[in-house]
């Protein structure tokens, strides 16, 4: 049952990772921009929602006004900042969105303060559901993977299945031939960012009433997140989907069992220091192994 | 009589005389170190409150003698920590330092400033590396030694009765000195350990363990965001009813209870203060306090406090001077000052002997989450470091 509990907390931790990673590979890989603020607007969305949640109560306008505040900070940023840096090289844009990482942690200071948010969770969430004897886990986590997978599924149908799905395709490998037939290339840009913000924003309204809303709480998803679209393959949502459920996975399953598989070989404080060691760096070794077997990450879109 | 002489003799006893009451008036520089910056910048502010209520409280003065305050940020950098006790030193002359609130600050920091024969009282970070062998005599802690704390919790947990209990640290050098104190005291089983990442914001593969290793209760160390993270997520998972928690002061302050709200309903916490102790000294700084800031005091509020008033009996004793180092440790020994919480003096180790008490999350009458006294879990209790440490 433990193993089983286990895997469904790899699960919700790999669907919060992929709803952050497939934002940031769809910047990367279609506009080839390196977005380091895509942590920013994971905050924005949650500080957005607590803010919502605190004056209304509603978990429904709550939702919405994370995601809303999320979409606009980044169609704003799109339109300020990054529309700039589509032309220049990667270090420029590194640069500038890590100034935007600053700006915005020092506004969210500013206005909130230092002092975490509290985010009330409804009492109808906030139980635990026997799933199967033994096995009791949290509500909220399981609807968090439900809304997950219902989103994974909406994104695959949006960009596999629809015009604008096409459009954005074509527009990462063929940008001037799709320009030449009258689509607005530009625009099409401008919409992508938003979506990937409003995923952010998404990721960090639900992760708001797990862990605490607090200034800087983007930037330690973000690195993961990176590492998610390194294994995934860049630009590849449906990468972006297997890597993070595959590193959700590993992280989890790591932090519970190694322990107790060191102990069985040294003695008990030994085994917890290296096992919390090992554990800690489990998913970079993921990463390291991915890239030497396969370089362009597991699922890579065709250069 | 030449008359040039006596120029010059009435102009030297003019100057001396106009000098010396200068010299006297001059404030006394003390340089505040401490992080206001970052997560745990609510840390630093409340210490830094807590020190200028007391100089405010005193009409600028602290012991009679006027002082000046300087502040600075170290963002919790070690590297920061250090360059700043440097330029305090070298272009403001600052003799006292105070505010470090992290130990790898202080670890940092602490040993230029004793190396250049300035003072240095702790209102926090009680590291066990200067409380041994690494003592000195320019070296004093009025908070507590870090052991101390989780000391007192697993003396705590034996007066409750657990049989058995999970212990959870943040992977770092403070949490390790937590497991250590907690098992330095603790009597029972331990279920189980587990270490967790300083940048960790989900609990739950650890929960998964602690259902399965059933203990009693679980004593956790995950200090600032951590704690409120960890202490939200226990209730989720459905273990706060189920499983007894015990925690030192710092997982469950006052601020990280407000924030939390009933998710720490009845968990046990040790302190060595708490907003409701019973004594003048704290009635007043409480008053004050809530007078001038309009958010809950915490023990690092009490803490800034109780190191001004501690600094204040050392200038008393001494009329301010800070040339004679031996003489102003003298003063300080003697901790000559109403502390808030209480009984305190300075063990011969300059780290403090204080009580140590249990408090318990609970909702009072008019609804409000509060932190609430209730017994004595440890008197006078000095700490385990001191019989190594030889000036």
């Amino acid at each position: 049952m433990i193993i089983l509990e286990q895997i469904l907390n790899g699960v919700q931790f790999g669907i919060t990772l992929f709803l952050m990673s497939a934002g940031l590979t769809l910047i990367f890989g279609i506009m080839g921009v390196i977005n380091l603020a895509h942590g920013s607007l994971y905050m924005i969305g949650a500080y957005a929602a607590a803010l919502v949640a605190a004056y209304t109560g509603s978990v429904g306008l709550a939702l919405l006004g994370g995601i809303a505040a999320a979409a606009a900070s980044g169609i704003l940023i799109e339109f300020v900042v990054v529309q700039r840096l589509y032309q220049r090289d990667h270090l420029d844009q590194v640069l500038a969105t890590f100034a935007l990482i600053l700006i915005i942690n020092q506004s969210a200071n500013m206005l909130f303060g230092r002092q975490p948010l509290f985010v009330a969770m409804p009492p109808s969430l906030s139980g635990s559901v026997t799933l199967l004897p033994g096995l009791v886990y949290p509500v909220y986590r399981l609807l968090v993977i439900v809304l997950g997978l219902s989103v994974a599924a909406g994104l695959f149908l949006l960009i596999h299945r629809t015009r604008i799905g096409m459009l954005v395709r074509a527009g990462a490998t063929h940008r001037q031939m799709v320009r030449a037939l009258g689509v607005n290339v530009r625009l099409l840009y401008t919409a992508v960012f938003g979506l990937g913000a409003l995923l952010a924003g998404l990721a960090g309204v639900i992760a708001g009433p797990i862990t605490s809303v607090q200034v800087g709480m983007g930037e330690q998803i973000l690195i993961l997140a990176f590492v998610v679209v390194v294994i995934g393959g860049l630009g590849s949502v449906r990468g972006a989907f297997f890597g993070a459920l595959v590193a959700g996975l590993v992280d989890t399953l790591a932090r519970a069992f190694l322990p107790m598989l060191l102990r069985q070989l040294m003695g008990g404080s030994n085994a917890d220091a290296l096992a919390s060691g090992l554990s800690s760096i489990s998913i970079y070794l993921l990463m390291a192994l991915v890239l030497l077997i396969r370089p362009q990450g597991l699922l890579a879109g065709k250069p | 009589m030449n008359v040039s002489k006596v120029a010059a003799g009435v102009c030297l006893a003019i100057l001396s005389v106009w000098a010396a009451p200068a010299g006297a008036q001059a404030p006394v520089k003390i340089g505040i170190i401490t992080s206001l910056s970052g997560p745990g910048g609510y840390l630093g502010q409340d210490i830094r409150d807590g020190f200028e209520l007391a100089i405010d409280m005193n009409g600028g003065k602290l012991g009679g003698v006027p002082v000046q305050v300087m502040v600075e940020d170290d963002a919790a950098k070690p590297g920061q920590g250090k360059q700043i006790a440097d330029r305090l030193m070298k272009n403001d002359k600052v003799r006292i330092f105070t505010g470090i609130v992290f130990s790898n600050v202080a670890g940092a920091t602490v040993p230029d400033v004793l190396d250049a024969g300035a003072i240095y009282v702790s209102p926090n970070a009680g590291p066990s590396t200067f409380a041994g062998k690494g003592c000195h005599p320019n070296y004093f802690v009025v908070s507590w030694q870090n052991d101390s704390l989780h000391e007192s919790a697993g003396q705590l947990a034996n007066e409750l009765g657990y049989k058995s209990v999970y212990l959870v640290a943040a992977n770092y050098q403070a949490g390790k000195d937590a497991l250590e104190g907690f098992k330095r005291f603790y009597k029972g089983k331990i279920a189980g350990e587990s270490f967790t990442r300083l940048d960790q914001t989900d609990f739950a593969p650890e929960f998964a363990q602690i259902r399965s290793a059933a203990p009693e209760a679980v004593f956790q160390f995950e200090p600032g965001g951590l704690g409120i993270a960890f202490l939200r997520q226990y209730e989720q998972a459905g273990l706060k009813d189920k499983i007894a928690m015990v925690v030192a002061a710092p997982s469950l302050d006052a601020v990280t209870l407000s924030v939390v709200g009933e998710a720490a309903l009845g968990v046990n916490v040790t302190s060595h203060w708490n907003s409701d102790f019973d004594n003048p000294a704290n009635k007043a700084f409480m008053a004050a306090w809530n007078k001038t800031h309009h958010r809950p005091a915490t023990y690092y509020a009490s803490q800034g406090y109780d190191t001004a008033l501690a600094i204040g009996a050392a200038l008393k004793g001494t009329g301010g001077k800070l040339d004679d180092v031996e003489a102003f440790r003298q003063a300080m020994l003697k901790a000559d000052f109403q502390s808030t919480r209480g009984t305190f003096k300075f063990g011969p180790n300059q780290h403090p002997v204080q009580d140590w008490w249990a408090l318990k999350a609970e909702k009072s009458a008019d609804g409000k989450l509060a932190l609430n006294t209730k017994t004595k879990v440890l008197s006078s209790h000095g700490e385990a470091y001191a019989k190594d440490c030889k000036f």
